[in-house]
């Protein structure tokens, strides 16, 4: 068997190849003098993707297949991890977390955003963009200590309200079976200002003209926003479902902050990560830590396909 | 027939280790270089070769920096480089991933490190991934004898994995009673001599005088309080990894169920002394309260929590259950030293361990717990009884040091955290901490399974 292409098929590629440049309407001569300019401009974020996104990966995937003394493993890594007492529960936590926020993201965000969209006085949009976007000022690790202070109800500026919830201390308050909604309000909260503001952005490319003609067939305001905006912002709602899907099953700083503030009564094997976290520094097993990342990332990969698939993400106008 | 097996084993383990080295290197996160100690040294471990002038490098945490300090004072010809990290304190585990890191990078140990974890020598006794067990064996000359016998009695115990010793205590951490003279006296109540005396308080105090305490089960050393106290076998660890669970016995469920009540009550509140909550609900209302040497300064006379005034604090004695003979009681923390196997310069470390645990200078002197060498502890008691703040003499304290139940052992994973995730939201969420406990035995045979314990 050859792995050469057959000549016929060089020239149809050749040919196709031609045609798409005079679509393009880009001269060969100036995308290849323009090249070089661009493969600098890309050379760094390559480089790095390289050296701390594939590399790293590809080591976990050698790391996840072997065993600590390097021998091949097969699969005995991730059965070990699959059967591991904490595994299922942290999946479950996880996943719960991820369809509370994936949800509240969509529908509060896209909802917001609209409204934020239809404000017709400009310093009003002005300025609850800006509130809307200050929150995730706090990046990370400083938003969850702030809601340390929030949950606790001896210290919270809304001590009535969680009082009225019936929570009189922070024990109570971060009960296992509040933690999915805790996290997910955390990462609204933090997160959300800027997907909303992206929304915005993406409401006004949306043609003026569409939105005037859909007035003057009878629309009204919900009936452009279900009818008219929703549908053309399906791509920044796909787009948004992979970047959260991607972080939020990373879950890892949250728990991990709330458990050492808490003593350990929220564990610190909540999550995923937390687990893959315990069995390379607890267990000082890397290789399930690697199995755990590799299942992570095949999920969050196949989840990943079916928002962009779903979403049309790369389909082309 | 060795010797042959064990080449071709390591062929065929080449290419993934160059893989392993290059990956390392290349993400400079590691180097795959060798530990540069070779020869079996003449303290029970292969030695790195020595250079007596050598900096030594110490992880000490914010606390211990005044040991390290007084260490500089004192010998100002040793040269010594201080680093602070968090000394891997509620269970941040960040000692042991460090040397893990350092283990696969095969350079950057740390000289002599100080933990606030007690079973930190479980694991660093042991060889990690094949590489050299990070601890040094103390015992076997690197530390005189002299020095290792004048140690409380028992109080090297978690520091001893196999009947070698891998670390030096820095303080003890032994429960005592801990209790406020002027109200016991104001309220016309006896010291109780037994735990069933204890209770029968509590619910006295219920019904008279509502809103006291008499103890707390809010903080994650609830079983270390009660449940060891009581000689339950929760954590009996008889080798290096097999561990004996067994928490249906007589002890744990008479432990258990005293809390049950004294928490149904409200004498026994499930708050944790270190909350905000506790200081407003409870502060002039703590009648007594078991617990460690160190609740003296770190609760009741410290002006941030509790801030008993001078001359009312008074300490008994662990309490016996009746029927018993000698109380035996918990163990609540108390650091540990550790000396490098990989250091470079082991005479120098040695000196700073020596000094930091046994010399006044700091043990005395400075040091806020009550020190682990008996010597130093002598000193220390004088000291605090001469500050005439307790209102009862503190040999109580020094006989709770060596009552330490020796049924309660050290694993690598923390018993705290078990309990804090397994019971606390549990008893929080109002259940019996009796019908906990198969949840609790159940909890604790899953963690030392995955950690590679043999459960009995």
């Amino acid at each position: 068997m050859s792995l050469a292409p057959p000549s016929d098929r060089l020239t149809a590629d050749a040919s196709r190849r031609r045609r798409s440049r005079r679509v393009s309407g880009r001269p060969a001569g100036r995308a290849f003098a323009r090249s070089p300019i661009g493969y600098l401009f890309v050379s760094p974020y390559a480089l790095l993707t390289i050296a701390f996104g594939i590399f790293p990966s590809l080591y976990a995937v050698l790391l996840a297949f072997t065993t600590a003394d390097g021998g091949f493993a097969g699969f005995d890594n991730f059965t070990k991890v699959v059967g591991d007492f904490r595994f299922w529960p942290a999946v479950f936590h996880v996943t719960t977390y991820l369809l509370i926020w994936l949800l509240a993201l969509v529908v509060f965000v896209v909802g917001l955003a609209l409204v934020v969209h239809a404000v017709s006085l400009r310093w009003v949009s002005t300025t609850l963009r800006f509130i809307y976007y200050l929150p995730g000022a706090l990046a990370g690790a400083s938003s969850v200590l702030l809601w340390l202070f929030v949950l606790d109800p001896t210290a919270s500026p809304v001590s009535g309200l969680l009082s009225a919830m019936g929570f009189d201390s922070f024990v109570q308050v971060i009960q296992p079976g509040h933690l999915p909604a805790i996290f997910a309000i955390i990462a609204f909260w933090t997160g959300a200002g800027g997907w909303i503001i992206i929304m915005y952005g993406a409401l006004n490319n949306i043609s003026p003209e569409v939105i005037e003609a859909a007035r003057i067939d009878g629309a009204n305001a919900v009936q452009i926003a279900l009818r008219i905006q929703l549908p053309m912002l399906r791509k920044w709602v796909a787009y948004m479902g992979v970047m959260s899907l991607a972080a939020g099953t990373q879950l890892f700083v949250e728990p991990q902050l709330l458990s050492q503030a808490s003593n350990a009564v929220v564990p610190n094997d909540y999550s995923l990560n937390q687990l893959a976290y315990q069995y390379a520094f607890q267990q000082n097993d890397f290789n399930g830590a690697a199995a755990i990342s590799l299942i992570l990332l095949v999920v969050a990969l196949l989840l990943s396909w079916v928002f962009v698939a779903r979403g049309g993400l790369f389909e082309k106008e | 027939m060795v010797g042959t097996h064990t080449v071709v084993r390591s062929r065929r383990k080449a290419p993934a280790v160059a893989v392993l080295c290059a990956a390392t290197a290349l993400l400079t996160l590691a180097g795959c270089g060798g530990e540069g100690s070779s020869a079996n040294g003449s303290y029970g471990f292969p030695e790195a070769k020595q250079e007596a002038s050598s900096t030594i490098t110490v992880w000490v945490d914010a606390d211990r920096q005044a040991a390290a300090k007084a260490f500089q004072a004192k010998n100002p010809d040793t040269k010594v480089k201080v680093v602070t990290y968090d000394g891997s304190a509620n269970g941040s585990n960040s000692f042991r991933t460090k040397m893990q890191l350092f283990d696969r990078a095969g350079s950057g140990w740390p000289d002599v490190v100080f933990s606030s974890q007690n079973n930190d020598a479980a694991w660093a006794s042991q060889k990690s991934g094949g590489k050299q067990a990070f601890a040094a064996v103390l015992d076997k000359g690197l530390v005189q004898k002299d020095t290792l016998s004048n140690f409380t009695e028992g109080s090297l115990k978690p520091c001893t994995v196999n009947g070698r010793v891998y670390c030096l205590r820095n303080d003890l951490a032994q429960a005592v009673l801990w209790y406020d003279k002027s109200l016991l006296e104001q309220f016309g109540y006896a010291l109780p001599t037994t735990w069933e005396e204890y209770q029968a308080l509590g619910e006295k105090v219920a019904k008279e005088h509502p809103g006291y305490i008499i103890g707390t089960a809010g903080d994650a050393w609830t079983p270390e309080v009660f449940m060891w106290a009581s000689k339950c076998q929760a954590n009996d660890v008889p080798g290096p990894k097999s561990l004996t669970v067994k928490t249906d016995s007589t002890e744990c469920k008479r432990a258990a169920s005293l809390l049950d009540a004294l928490r149904q009550n409200g004498t026994v509140p499930v708050v944790s002394v270190f909350t905000p909550e506790f200081l407003k609900k409870y502060s002039g209302k703590v009648l007594m309260m078991p617990g460690p040497a160190w609740y003296a300064g770190a609760i009741f006379n410290n002006p941030q929590s509790l801030n008993v005034s001078a001359g009312r604090l008074g300490v008994a004695a662990p309490l016996p259950w009746k029927g018993e003979g000698e109380a035996v009681t918990g163990n609540v923390g108390g650091g540990t030293w550790f000396i490098s196997s990989h250091s470079k310069n082991l005479k120098a470390a040695e000196t700073f361990v020596r000094f930091v645990t046994t010399a006044d200078e700091y043990q005395v002197d400075v040091a806020p717990g009550y020190p682990a060498y008996g010597p130093a502890a002598q000193k220390w008691i004088a000291k605090q009884e001469a500050s005439k703040y307790y209102a009862t003499p503190l040999q109580p304290v020094v006989t709770a040091a060596s009552r330490i139940w020796d049924g309660w052992g050290y694993p690598t994973f923390s018993q705290e955290a078990i309990w804090a995730k397994t019971m606390t939201p549990g008893i929080t969420g109002g259940k019996s901490i009796v019908d906990l406990l198969p949840t609790w035995q159940k909890a604790i045979e899953n963690q030392a399974e995955v950690n590679g314990y043999r459960v009995k």
